[in-house]
């Protein structure tokens, strides 16, 4: 049986040649992306905003959305949204952060299933408090960056500190993209919006890791090549796997895309963004990165003697 | 790195053998276990997150405004009493001001008897021992001009709401046992909330009205010689508030502002009905101190209405026809089975020592919940079966390998779950299917390095050898990284959030498992009894 390769067993592919344009396009991407997140904002659920949401089913048919909406706007609670979600019949109501007390807050849901009665299936309620609200929003960006930070501390005591910053960077490019794809999307932002984010930072350190190790490996291995070319050969070797992986669990996530419901779309769909993402940066952010973080390497060659020198001291074997 | 001592590939199968033996009981009903599955292997089940099986997530604030404001009042009343003692103190201006009672004394030559029986009311919380400070509630601010300022202490205030907290959880504890509804979880978090867990409750609004309520039931004399109208003008005398009805069209009646007594009088309530209207009512039985209290004040009213409050509305007000003295009573107010019965679960299980509001509210129906299970089934075998048709298209035989080692790797995760009683949500669905898809990370490393270490002309043997062995490192440094951002996500979430981290982390750890251990073995004895010319990658 011949087995599927994506790519010929040991392609060339000028990698480093194109870093320019890699970078141009990134660089150009980050900028939009702030750009977007600053004219459209997010669109931020309840989680980080305070409000109420429910998702509730009409018992007969589909559901008469103009109707619904006039009938919740004659309570008097400020902005509400209402919308299809999923199906016909399955309908998807927001109501802003109420002024004033807890109790205001909390009185919401059973004020509109006063108005609604028996006519429609309460599938979900969420209701989150100013208080709360504040809260996530700050434990979520600190766990992004204490992710961050004891991640660069752990690459930086197995590798060096060049990769260290080479791997932070090419993650906090894949944050910022990813946080663009909420911001041009329109993906309501939420916490598992978060896990969406540190899974993404875990997936692309884990492929930028890879590449990472084969460099190392080859920097031991032939210590007077050129940097760049021995940047386009680790990358090339490591190819078919970075490549397979990501495919795999792409197609993992397109199933979960696909088949795993409404509910967890946004968080779902924002993964398959960022795997790509994180994939893209491994080969074209990380790596080329090295080429300004590690001169030594690159071709100054009174640094290299030195290098090899320690190079050799720290590795008897 | 090929030869596996036998005690190794003992433990190896027999990890799998008792994971499977440790699943079995996800697929038996409860009392299919109770009566067939022996007692002595783990009986448990996998959990379900509220998210799938339905159920209520409720986050409560202990109100602490509110809570301080009550005892500032109650604060107030016992200096009254204080400064009322023989020698009587003269004063002026006693009143809550902000966050402290204020008053100032008259004579000067008072200061010091007066300061001294202040601090008698700092109501001390712990004494010093062991290096520790004592602790009182209160703190005395004692004016040279005799000024008095009475306020909390700051850690006198974290240490009460300790306390606050600790009692409103096992008040809300005993009214959710007495409901007989579904076992919710019922937890402190942080320094002043208390979360509600109930999976599969189906009725969360009652849940939610029993658990908020403050239920503190008073009894207060009616004052009918002001009519209400007056008195909402302003015109209400002193130690007498104006209070709503709650039926009667909500018109407001004159009560004494000191009840005659409390909800902490009563030893029992129950629901019963009226014998001419057949109406249900909330029969109640009082303490001996209290049918004795109970008893003077009827006697010494009699014709005179008493206002039965909960929360600060009158629920009725009947009127004292003779003295009660048998230390029982009942309490009308047009209840309806359910409420009457509502009623008499939270006069039993007692008063929130504060106020409670919601902070955070979840709530899934069980039809959704139903949906989402099957959608993540789906979603998971849909997205495994593509999997594994890729790396048997990919990797031909090796895929095989893979494909059986991504099998164990699911039958570890599920087994751990349940082992762990972690709760399984539906984002938990989404990261084994995402362990599913980086799962054959570990092997991709592998075989593309053996593959490698083939083409520069190593013999099969040798070059699976180190395919394994220069992968190791690689997928320890690249699993660890990945391991640290989940745990940072199981750290800071909640919920369902928490439930896909917990799989998430999870299924890192068994990948490494299978990858540097069962694969290894499985190709190990696969080369000792092929012996292959090629490795067929």
């Amino acid at each position: 049986m011949r087995l599927l390769r994506l790519f010929p067993d040991d392609t060339k592919i000028p990698f480093m040649k194109w870093r320019k344009w890699s970078f141009l396009f990134s660089g150009i991407a980050s900028v939009l992306c702030f750009v977007v997140l600053y004219t459209h904002g997010m669109n931020t659920g309840i989680d980080f905003q305070g409000g109420t949401l429910m998702e509730v089913q009409t018992k007969s048919g589909p559901a008469d959305l103009e109707g619904i909406r006039n009938q919740l706007n004659g309570l008097g609670l400020g902005e509400v949204q209402v919308q299809s979600f999923g199906a016909a019949d399955d309908v998807l109501i927001r109501i802003a952060r109420q002024e004033g007390n807890d109790e205001a807050q909390a009185a919401v849901v059973s004020r509109v299933q006063a108005l609604l009665g028996d006519k429609v299936d309460y599938r979900r309620t969420e209701m989150v408090g100013p208080r709360v609200s504040g809260e996530l929003a700050q434990n979520g960006i600190l766990g992004i960056i204490s992710a961050l930070a004891l991640i660069m501390i752990y690459v930086w005591f197995r590798f060096e500190w060049q990769y260290s910053l080479g791997a932070v960077i090419a993650t906090l490019h894949d944050v910022v993209l990813t946080i663009g794809f909420f911001a041009v999307s329109q993906v309501e932002f939420n916490l598992s919006s978060i896990a969406a984010i540190l899974t993404i930072v875990g997936y692309s350190l884990n492929d930028t890791v890879v590449v990472y190790d084969r460099i190392r490996e080859m920097r031991r291995k032939y210590k007077r090549l050129n940097l760049v070319v021995l940047l386009d050969l680790a990358i090339n070797q490591t190819l078919t796997r970075t490549t397979n992986t990501a495919l795999t669990t792409l197609i993992a996530l397109s199933a979960l895309v696909i088949f795993g419901g409404e509910v967890i779309r946004s968080f779902t769909a924002s993964m398959l963004f960022g795997v790509v993402i994180g994939t893209y940066s491994s080969i074209f952010i990380a790596a080329p990165v090295l080429i300004f973080l590690d001169p030594q390497l690159a071709g100054d060659k009174s640094a290299k003697k030195v290098e090899d020198d320690s190079d050799e001291a720290a590795e008897p074997a | 790195m090929l030869y596996f001592s036998r005690w190794k590939v003992t433990a190896i199968l027999l990890t799998i053998f008792v994971a499977l033996v440790v699943l079995i009981p996800n697929y038996l009903s409860s009392d299919q276990i109770k009566s067939y599955w022996p007692s002595w292997l783990p009986g448990r089940q996998i959990v379900l997150g509220l998210d799938l099986q339905g159920g209520v997530y409720l986050l409560y604030q202990v109100d602490v405004t509110d809570y301080k404001q009550k005892r500032l009042k109650a604060l107030e009343g016992d200096i009254r009493q204080a400064m009322r003692d023989e020698p009587r103190i003269g004063y002026t201006g006693l009143g809550v001001q902000g966050d402290v009672v204020q008053l100032k004394i008259r004579d000067a030559d008072k200061f010091d008897e007066a300061g001294k029986r202040l601090r008698n009311l700092l109501n001390p919380l712990s004494t010093a021992a062991l290096g520790g400070a004592a602790v009182s509630e209160f703190q005395l601010d004692q004016g040279s001009d005799g000024l008095m300022r009475l306020g909390f202490s700051p850690t006198g205030l974290d240490k009460r709401l300790g306390t606050v907290v600790q009692q409103s959880i096992e008040v809300i504890r005993r009214r959710v046992d007495q409901m007989g509804a579904v076992e919710p979880s019922i937890q402190r978090q942080g320094s002043d909330r208390i979360l509600v867990e109930a999976p599969g409750e189906k009725d969360p609004a009652r849940l939610k009205n029993i658990i908020g309520r403050t239920a503190q039931m008073t009894f207060h004399l009616v004052d009918l010689n002001v009519s209400p109208d007056e008195a909402a003008k302003g015109n209400l005398p002193p130690g007498e508030i104006l209070l709503k009805q709650k039926e009667a069209g909500g018109i407001p009646m004159v009560v004494d502002e000191t009840p005659l007594m409390s909800g902490e009088d009563l030893t029992d309530a129950q629901t019963s009905f009226q014998s001419q209207t057949n109406e249900p009512v909330v029969s109640f039985r009082l303490s001996t101190s209290g049918a004795r209290k109970f008893a003077q004040v009827t006697t010494d009213n009699v014709g005179r209405l008493f206002a039965i409050v909960l929360d600060d509305e009158i629920i009725s007000a009947p009127r004292i026809n003779e003295p009660i003295t048998q230390g029982s009573g009942q309490i009308s107010g047009h209840f309806t089975v359910e409420t009457a019965n509502d009623l008499a679960v939270l006069l039993r299980a007692g008063a929130l020592p504060a106020k409670l509001s919601v902070a955070e509210e979840r709530t899934v129906g069980p039809g959704l919940g139903a949906d989402s299970i099957a959608a993540g089934e789906r979603a998971a075998m849909i997205g495994t079966v593509a999997v594994v048709i890729f790396m048997l298209a990919a990797y031909g035989l090796f895929g095989v390998f893979a494909n059986v080692a991504l099998l164990v790797n699911l039958i570890l995760i599920m087994a751990i779950i349940t082992i762990l009683q972690a709760t399984l949500t539906l984002p938990g669905i989404a990261g084994i299917v995402l362990t599913m898809g980086m799962a054959v990370d570990s092997n991709v490393l592998i075989y593309e390095r053996i593959r490698e270490e083939q083409r520069l002309g190593r013999s099969p043997v040798s070059a699976i050898d180190a395919g394994f062995r220069r992968a190791f490192g690689t997928i320890l440094d690249a699993n660890i990284t990945t391991l640290i951002a989940a745990i940072v996500l199981f750290q800071m979430g909640s919920g369902p959030v928490k439930g896909f981290a917990v799989t998430h982390v999870i299924g890192i750890v068994t990948t490494m498992f299978t990858a540097i251990t069962f694969t290894r073995l499985v190709v190990a004895t696969w080369v000792r009894y092929r012996r292959p010319s090629v490795v067929p990658l």
